[in-house]
């Protein structure tokens, strides 16, 4: 379907559906040669007979540095986690900054810092990169865009059409910290909570999991803006079938419950930036369950949930009282409600 | 979450639909309104549809203040808030919310200065830091919400802040009530009661529905448990032929209210003669607006209003729906051309409208069973 | 329709207004407590938050109260009796024909 709306909100990059139509809707058809790519986190590229995973992100947070985390971290972290998700190990980085007219030098010397320390935690060379200066008042600070390139893991198929019914669903860790960390350091709300990012690589995990379970790995996504309810509703229908969650097996930190519940919003919509999510098939769901369980940051991982044929194409919660309930892919940001 | 898990406990849970089950009559058709959207929601969100017996059927009402907005409010407020200088702040829920010219988030885009706050006080806050700004506040809700409005404003009268006003859309519940209950194809057995609306205006306010419609009605709270105790109760009652107003959610609501919050409103705000509910038409004294002694305050009358009045299109059976006559997805419009992307009617706007609600959490359910059926 | 959940309060602030910190599951904010100004609330109290304000006390007795009557749910012929008395009845009757909503100010 042709991408219709007359003007660019902030929901066309929020992820969600918005995201979505203007991706599908205008710069698939006219700029992707594979559409099938689309469904991936990162590219597959045959460079001379060798197989090569290429990504991009661009980072625009704001503030620049929040509890557990900061934009150069992140920045670095997106493109290893994109690549990581795709079953590749990144190798190479490039990076482009935009800088604000009148940016303070400490602050940039600070992210340039965390760049760094994140690039030696991944084990990635940063090979080249671009800086752009707008005219102050034309963006917040910095944004920072890095782009990958990762050699794909031994015997790991990333694929939604490989998902079949009876394969597990597996979560790295609790989800949320990191959108309602950012939401929290916004301050617009006036809350406060002891929580941090999740930002992080989950490079190590999802190396544990291809070393236990590689054939297991049908499909794998980082949950970053819109969600788990994002990434999920996206396999779903890139797979046609039924994403089940059982919401007792559900992880999430206390702070975040009590935020979302005070703010009327879907823990399942938040952003994260250290999580992803795995479809693993049912005979190696505990392999590579006890796998991300071994890694370092990774012992509160579960399996929250199964693929089944219906409901066809759509993210089905059973709630704790034998009910059960549709989640929904967002239309654009989640904004705090009051009814 | 001290009292609020409790009130989720899944064991607890079973043996409340148990007993429903046990109390309800399977000869008989029950129609039960819950006339908040807070408990629409949570009725979703918690799946209790699929635990209770078929022959209950949950009719939701009209308690969702987005959705009940009329489109030109909107309209009227985004006109204001256009102006040089301007900040508009309005809860979360509005923000994706179309009038005739587009959403507070589309004129966002378009340069307004929009924002988004959690509390009015929040609102008044801005106002605080920015005294070059005008900053109008886009007060939406029920008798849960006005009180914190009228607060905000007698603060902003006695700290002197005036380049701060409040753009009145509060509706009151019981009105509402009436409009339905007068309705001629209107058949109900009983009312889950307004639960946080009564935290102000107590359980008294819906005395009549039980004495004089004859209807049995249930104060409710909005976990799992309030919602299956409320309809034990209902049942109790209809089985026996009462017809009382009970209070289920006592740990929070008191029976007389909130005194000291009735009376910040009173000092506010008064009735409005008539005001215009989206689905439900003009209904008289069911809205407030802000009293003569704080009129500095009221961006009615400190702003030219341009009073747009948008139609809803004929096709759009929001009326019916509120009214419980017809589901949502009898409309004609539900799912095809109104959807929660591009709401048409008024219950579609909000999440915890009924349309969107079902839309939400229920008609993809066999939606999309019966399309990849058809595949 | 209005989304209001429950926090203890953990601190009060002096100053114009009627202000708290409240605690959600490690979630704090200020709160104005002006509308329980004929109750004011003291520090580990529990109360309704619905947009910034709080709305009402919670009263500890009627919740385990309500959790005693669901625990008896369906067990005993005198638990339903008990279910039947919880309620108001005996305040009903003078409110017959009452027609007003009490939120007119007058």
């Amino acid at each position: 379907m042709r991408f219709k709306d007359t003007q660019i909100e902030m929901s066309h990059g929020a992820g969600g559906k918005a995201s979505r139509k203007l991706v599908e809707g205008l710069f698939a058809p006219l700029l992707l040669t594979d559409a099938a790519q689309m469904l991936s986190d990162a590219a597959r590229v045959e460079m001379g007979g060798t197989a090569i995973a290429f990504t991009t992100d661009s980072f625009v947070v704001r503030p620049l540095r929040f509890p557990g985390g900061s934009i150069g971290e992140l920045a670095v972290n997106g493109t290893v986690n994109d690549l990581a998700v795709s079953g590749a190990k990144a190798s190479a980085m490039v990076v482009t900054f935009i800088l604000e007219e009148g940016l303070a030098s400490t602050v940039l010397e600070a992210e340039v810092r965390a760049m760094s320390a994140a690039l030696k935690r991944a084990g990635v060379s940063m090979v080249g990169g671009d800086t752009k200066v707008v005219e102050r008042g034309k963006a917040d600070g910095m944004y920072i865009t890095t782009a990958g390139i990762g050699i794909p893991m031994r015997g790991v198929h990333v694929d939604a059409r490989t998902v079949r019914p009876g394969d597990k669903i597996l979560i790295s860790g609790p989800f949320g910290d990191h959108g309602i960390t950012i939401l929290l350091a916004r301050q617009d709300l006036d809350l406060e909570a002891d929580l941090v990012s999740d930002t992080r690589s989950v490079l190590p995990m999802v190396e544990a999991i291809a070393a236990e379970a590689a054939t297991g790995i049908r499909w794998m996504r980082d949950p970053t803006r819109g969600g788990v309810a994002t990434a999920l509703n996206e396999l779903a229908r890139d797979c046609g079938l039924a994403v089940e969650l059982n919401e007792e097996e559900i992880p999430i930190h206390d702070a975040v419950r009590g935020a979302c519940e005070l703010l009327g919003l879907d823990p399942l919509h938040i952003a994260n930036e250290g999580q992803f999510l795995a479809v693993v098939s049912a005979e190696y769901a505990d392999a590579a369950l006890n796998a991300v369980r071994m890694t370092d940051g990774g012992d509160e991982a579960q399996i929250i949930g199964q693929i089944r044929e219906q409901p066809a194409g759509a993210v089905v919660v059973n709630t704790r009282y034998r009910g059960t309930r549709i989640v929904e892919m967002l239309v654009g940001d989640p904004l705090p409600r009051i009814c | 979450m001290r009292y609020v898990d409790e009130f989720r406990d899944p064991d607890l849970i079973t043996k409340a639909s148990d007993e429903i089950r046990r109390l309800a009559n399977p000869s008989r058709h029950y129609r039960i309104m819950e006339v908040c959207g807070g408990h629409t929601h949570a009725i979703y969100r918690f799946g209790l549809k699929d635990i209770l017996p078929e022959n209950i059927e949950l009719i939701h009402g009209p308690g969702c203040p987005v959705c009940v907005l009329p489109m030109g409010r909107i309209d009227d407020g985004l006109a204001i808030a256009k102006a040089p200088n301007r900040i508009f702040t309005a809860f979360g829920d509005m923000m994706r919310v179309p009038g005739a010219h587009g959403s507070p988030l589309e004129d966002k885009a378009r340069g307004t200065d929009v924002r988004i706050v959690y509390s009015p006080a929040d609102a008044l806050e801005i106002a605080r830091k920015n005294p070059e700004k005008e900053v109008m506040f886009f007060a939406i809700g029920f008798e849960t919400t006005a009180p914190s409005t009228a607060l905000t404003l007698m603060s902003a009268m006695s700290q002197g802040i005036d380049n701060f006003s409040v753009f009145c859309n509060h509706v009151t519940i019981v009105p509402a009530i009436r409009a339905i209950l007068d309705s001629p194809d209107m058949r109900l057995d009983g009312f889950i009661g307004p639960g946080h609306v009564s935290t102000v205006i107590g359980c008294r306010p819906n005395q009549w529905i039980a004495s004089v419609e004859g209807k049995p009605v249930v104060t409710s709270g909005f976990e799992p448990l309030d919602l299956l105790q409320s309809i034990v109760m209902l049942l109790r009652q209809l089985d026996a032929g009462e017809a009382k107003v009970e209070n289920q959610y006592k740990r929070v609501v008191p029976w007389e209210g909130n005194r000291a919050a009735l009376k910040v409103m009173a000092e506010v705000f008064e009735l409005r003669p008539y005001f215009e509910w989206r689905g439900l038409g003009f209904i008289s004294q069911s809205a407030l607006r802000i009293r003569e002694k704080y009129a500095a305050w009221d961006a009615e009358r400190r702003y030219s209003v341009p009073e747009t009045r948008v139609a809803d299109p004929k096709s759009a059976q929001c009326g019916e729906v509120l009214k419980g006559v017809l589901k949502p997805a009898q409309c004609k419009l539900f799912g095809k051309e109104c959807t929660p992307e591009h709401p048409i009617g008024a219950l579609m706007v909000s999440s915890e409208g009924s349309c969107a609600a079902f839309y939400n959490y229920e008609y993809r359910k066999s939606q999309l069973t019966s399309i990849s059926a058809m595949a | 329709m209005c989304l209001a959940i429950p926090g203890r309060i953990v601190e009060l602030i002096s100053g114009p207004n009627e202000v708290g910190v409240v605690e959600v599951t490690g979630v704090r904010r200020k709160v104005q407590l002006g509308l329980l100004a004929d109750d004011m609330p003291v520090v580990g109290d529990w109360v309704l938050i619905h947009v910034g304000f709080a709305m009402s006390k919670i009263s500890e007795r009627d919740a385990a109260e309500q959790m005693h009557l669901l625990s008896m749910l369906g067990e005993t012929e005198q638990a339903m009796e008990e279910v039947r008395g919880y309620g108001l009845g005996e305040r009903a009757s003078d409110d017959i024909g009452h027609h007003e909503a009490p939120t007119r100010p007058n």
